[in-house]
């Protein structure tokens, strides 16, 4: 399978890169580490007459600590993220996560960028900074915004970027003394979550619990939240798991399937994050 | 667009249509034919070479994302007639049954060796989940990978 006919342009700063999206409008299309982009590309789901390849982009890899945030460059990929000492020590969940994205040659180019602004609801990362209350950074023609995790994903394969507009960083609240559990169920190891719950724990307040692949776009289950908050244990918080949600049906997992698993592994998640060892594992 | 790749230590110039998928690149412009293409997905690493010393899926990788990087084949592993010593285990070991997964096993296992040079067995198998063996013959490629980094494998 091979592309479309595509121009490539490679940019080697943000502002080279905004230009060419000024330049080339709806036609161009942010290319990072390709491991979202190519296959739609190449099953011809996307086909964007200019690619602007941003994943040499220097200035947009780092991880680095900013006072109560830990600051990381919107092309630093899965693999770098996954092994940084800061992240792993400072934003464990987000750390832990990266290393769960796909396999080691896909870690070896995704970007954390690339898989959040892809807005893929069957991706692990966008359950991870929904879970932190990361805020995005984007920059457009007409300077840098922050936009708050929560209101980043607007649907499938959407987000709250403009087509102007470059994701350059996501700021992640320091949460070294909080818990945390990821859980996700795959039928082989480097598959999409068929679900995934990623959970920040309870200290200083309570637990966040945030969604892999159980409706359009990544969400936070603010029902076992809300239950959490009003004193449920964490198994009777994990029965709400679905509630709110419009999981995909489909022949390999059915949505009252998705519905059950999310139960279940949000069980396992809560209890991972308040230091336990889920039962049966 | 013009593309200059160093390819198992070999400098390369070529020009190719900007939308060229590097594992093309590399069977059909420079006739480098041992890295396979299995799904085509970016699931079954078949395709899998080194680029700058990583491991990657080079179907799913343009040729000019790979422009000014080092790419390395199952090709250029070997040192004139001495086999890299990952490859020598996969032989040793019977590491391999059909065959077709295994320049992509190779190049997995090499990548995961320069991060992890003494991995156990559970290590192996995870650091190598990126590839397919549809044979399954999963057991013998594990004894090949634990071999190739020195330590012993048990009978």
């Amino acid at each position: 399978m091979i592309p479309a006919t595509l121009s490539y342009r490679r940019a080697s700063s943000v502002d080279e890169a905004l230009g060419m999206l000024a330049e080339h409008g709806e036609d161009a299309k942010l290319l990072a580490g390709g491991h979202s982009l190519l296959p739609l590309m190449k099953l011809r789901l996307a086909a964007p007459e200019v690619v602007v390849d941003i994943g040499r982009i220097e200035e947009l890899r780092y991880v680095r600590t900013e006072g109560d945030v830990v600051a990381i460059g919107a092309m630093t990929r899965h693999h770098d993220l996954h092994t940084d000492g800061v992240a792993g020590r400072e934003v464990p969940l987000v750390a832990h996560v990266a290393g769960e994205v796909g396999d080691p040659q896909v870690r070896h180019r995704g970007t954390i960028g690339g898989s959040l602004a892809h807005g893929d609801p069957a991706a692990d990362l966008p359950a991870a900074v929904l879970a932190c209350d990361a805020t995005l950074v984007a920059r457009g023609p007409d300077g840098a915004r922050e936009i708050p995790a929560a209101e980043f994903f607007a649907g499938l394969f959407t987000t709250a970027l403009g087509p102007d507009e470059i994701l350059t960083e996501i700021r992640v609240p320091r949460a070294a003394d909080r818990g945390w559990g990821f859980e996700k169920f795959t039928r082989r190891r480097f598959d999409w979550s068929i679900v995934g719950v990623a959970v920040l724990g309870g200290s200083p307040t309570q637990p966040a619990v945030g969604l892999v692949n159980m409706g359009e776009a990544p969400i936070r289950a603010t029902a076992v939240e809300r239950a959490l908050a009003a004193g449920a244990t964490p198994a009777e918080a994990a029965e709400h798991a679905a509630e709110g949600t419009s999981p995909p049906d489909e022949p390999h997992a059915s949505a009252g399937y998705r519905r059950h698993l999310a139960t279940v592994l949000t069980a396992r998640a809560l209890e991972r994050a308040a230091g336990g060892s889920p039962a049966g594992l | 667009m013009r593309v200059t790749i160093e390819v198992n230590g070999r400098r390369t110039e070529e020009e190719v249509e900007d939308r060229t998928l590097l594992v093309h690149h590399l069977r059909d412009t420079l006739g480098l034919t041992a890295t396979n293409i299995g799904c085509d997905t970016t699931s079954c690493g078949a395709c899998t070479v080194l680029v700058d010393g990583e491991s990657v899926k080079s179907c799913t990788v343009l040729a000019a994302q790979a422009d000014g990087a080092a790419v390395t084949t199952v090709e250029g592993l070997a040192e004139g007639e001495t086999l890299h010593p990952v490859q020598q285990a996969f032989q040793d070991h019977h590491g391999l049954q059909c065959g077709f997964c295994t320049p992509g096993m190779i190049m997995a296992a090499v990548s995961l060796l320069e991060a992890n040079p003494r991995p156990t067995r559970e290590d192996v198998r995870t650091g190598l989940e990126g590839n397919l063996c549809r044979c399954t013959g999963y057991h013998n490629i594990v004894d090949a990978v634990v071999a190739a980094s020195g330590q012993e494998v048990p009978r």
